[in-house]
């Protein structure tokens, strides 16, 4: 692992041989960028994983169960066997992703030593500390971490995440949370880009937040690292959706093969993520799909994952 | 002058940014008609199995071939340097590689993310000072042909190459805010 400070990444990395550093925050949200405008799918074995490549996926993330069966079955939901992931490692030449529970720092250490490309720091599984995320900073490998609103989000940014992504509300085929989400993240980003100094200490305080993180996004209008969205998308015309709301790429869990025809609806989603402006490609996409997996009404919910996260 | 980004997928945004912050037209590509109204190209990074895919369900694949066979002034950039290569390796059959630039490269040689890294990289035609080049599982050039001029080598291996207008690189300028290889790209090829 190679420390990296939060005041200033690149500069605060020990010197590494020939000029090079690893693990920068650079380095880790360079990974991001290059996912911008892809789809990211939930994959449980390696023909999944190979059907998720052959679609078009930008990464896959790799667990044991997606979200919709882990509501199903209940109980505690831990990282995923080395095995399961490594066969998924093999199968694709694309980035693998992987989850380690909220503030399980060893999982994230395995995930670490395995090699994955990208940890998702998730609320999908049963958090393992009830006050503390993982100090990412800590890691050369980066992490996503889920967010309901902007405050979480400069939370997790503050520890380290190099990417944030809405929680939705996963395993639902329900996209309202995601919406939700996404509308409070940017819509807050809108308040902060025109208000003055004195107003942006108040912000700071509301969103319980570090104000120099307030500050960056008063003057860049946007969030400091790259936000994805994930949770209840189920259809070409969901992904569309968010990305025409601002999200810069797509999560899809149970989504994708839950539904009747996991191919296809996979390169759809692909297609209307890459154009998610353009309606006739939508309309084309949207033809032809079969059933879409089926859909929960959140009043209906015993667990609630998007509370999980502090 | 009007450069295009190739934007189905990757950072294309921050390739359009380094270019309008250095004065020059710039627009996203994504249309065979967007590509028609553009002079030249930057191939930006992002996943290449994905980007190729795209070209095809947006019907930009033949396009793209023949202006790249028109002579276009081209760069690209990791995944963009994999499409440009004659050859490549360790990628998915299916994937295209247009020949533009003839150099043979072994798609995300340096392993997983965790071995990506960014180096100051000295780049004569820049100048004195060295490029922080920012590599994100990137690929390695392993060959390239006699009509190829190496502008920077990383451990003996090719990170900068031009053949005529054609660039690649195998690093991402666009991540590290240093403007100097976009001003050259645009300025030498015009």
């Amino acid at each position: 692992m190679t420390a990296a400070e939060p005041s200033d990444a690149v500069a605060a990395t020990p010197p590494a041989p020939l000029g090079r550093a690893q693990g920068t925050m650079r380095v880790k949200r360079g990974l991001a960028e290059m996912l911008k405008r892809g789809v990211i799918m939930d994959v449980v074995t390696a023909e999944h994983a190979r059907i998720a490549e052959d679609a078009g996926a930008v990464a896959v993330m790799a667990l044991e169960r997606v979200p919709a069966d882990i509501r199903r079955d209940g109980g505690v939901a831990r990282m995923s066997p080395p095995e399961m992931i490594e066969s998924i490692v093999e199968a694709v030449t694309i980035p693998v992703m992987a989850k380690a529970r909220i503030g399980h720092f060893a999982e994230a250490q395995v995930l670490e030593a395995l090699g994955v490309d990208y940890i998702d720091e998730s609320e999908v599984l049963t958090p393992a500390d009830e006050a503390h995320h993982i100090d990412k900073w800590q890691f050369t490998v980066p992490f996503v971490c889920g967010a309901t609103n902007l405050g979480e989000a400069l939370r997790r940014i503050s520890e380290g995440a190099a990417m944030i992504r809405s929680k939705g509300e996963a395993g639902t085929g329900n996209i309202v949370e995601a919406v939700r989400h996404l509308r409070s993240i940017t819509g807050d980003i809108r308040r902060i880009t025109v208000a003055d100094s004195a107003e942006l200490y108040d912000w700071a305080k509301r969103l319980q937040a570090p104000v120099a993180l307030v500050r960056e996004i008063a003057e860049g209008g946007r969030l400091p690292v790259p936000m994805f969205c994930a949770g209840g998308v189920a259809t070409p015309a969901d992904a569309a959706l968010v990305m025409q709301l601002g999200a810069e790429a797509v999560f899809v869990g149970s989504g994708i093969f839950k539904s009747d025809d996991p191919a296809t609806r996979a390169k759809a989603v692909v297609e209307a993520t890459t154009n998610f402006d353009d309606p006739a490609i939508l309309l084309k996409v949207s033809r032809g799909l079969g059933e879409a997996m089926p859909g929960l009404e959140l009043e209906n919910l015993e667990t609630r994952l998007a509370e999980r996260g502090w | 002058m009007k450069v295009g980004v190739l934007a189905l997928q990757g950072a294309a945004e921050l390739h359009l940014a380094a270019l309008r912050s250095i004065g020059v037209a710039a627009a996203a590509v994504r249309r065979p008609d967007e590509l028609a109204d553009v002079d030249r190209l930057i191939l930006p990074g992002g996943e290449s199995t994905t980007i190729s895919m795209m070209l095809d369900a947006n019907g930009l694949t033949g396009p793209l071939a023949e202006r790249l066979a028109g002579g276009m002034s081209t760069l690209g950039t990791c995944a963009g340097l994999l499409l440009l290569a004659a050859e490549v390796s360790d990628g998915r059959d299916d994937q295209h590689c247009f020949g533009a630039l003839d150099i043979s490269a072994r798609r995300n040689a340096y392993g997983s993310q965790t071995e990506s890294f960014e180096a100051d990289l000295p780049i004569a035609p820049l100048g004195p000072s060295p490029m922080t080049a920012v590599f994100i599982r990137s690929p390695i050039v392993e060959r390239v042909g006699p009509g190829v001029e190496v502008l920077a080598h990383l451990d003996g291996h090719p990170v900068l190459c031009r053949q005529g207008r054609v660039w690649g690189c195998t690093f991402h300028p666009e991540l590290s805010g240093d403007l100097r290889l976009h001003r050259l790209f645009c300025e030498e090829t015009a």
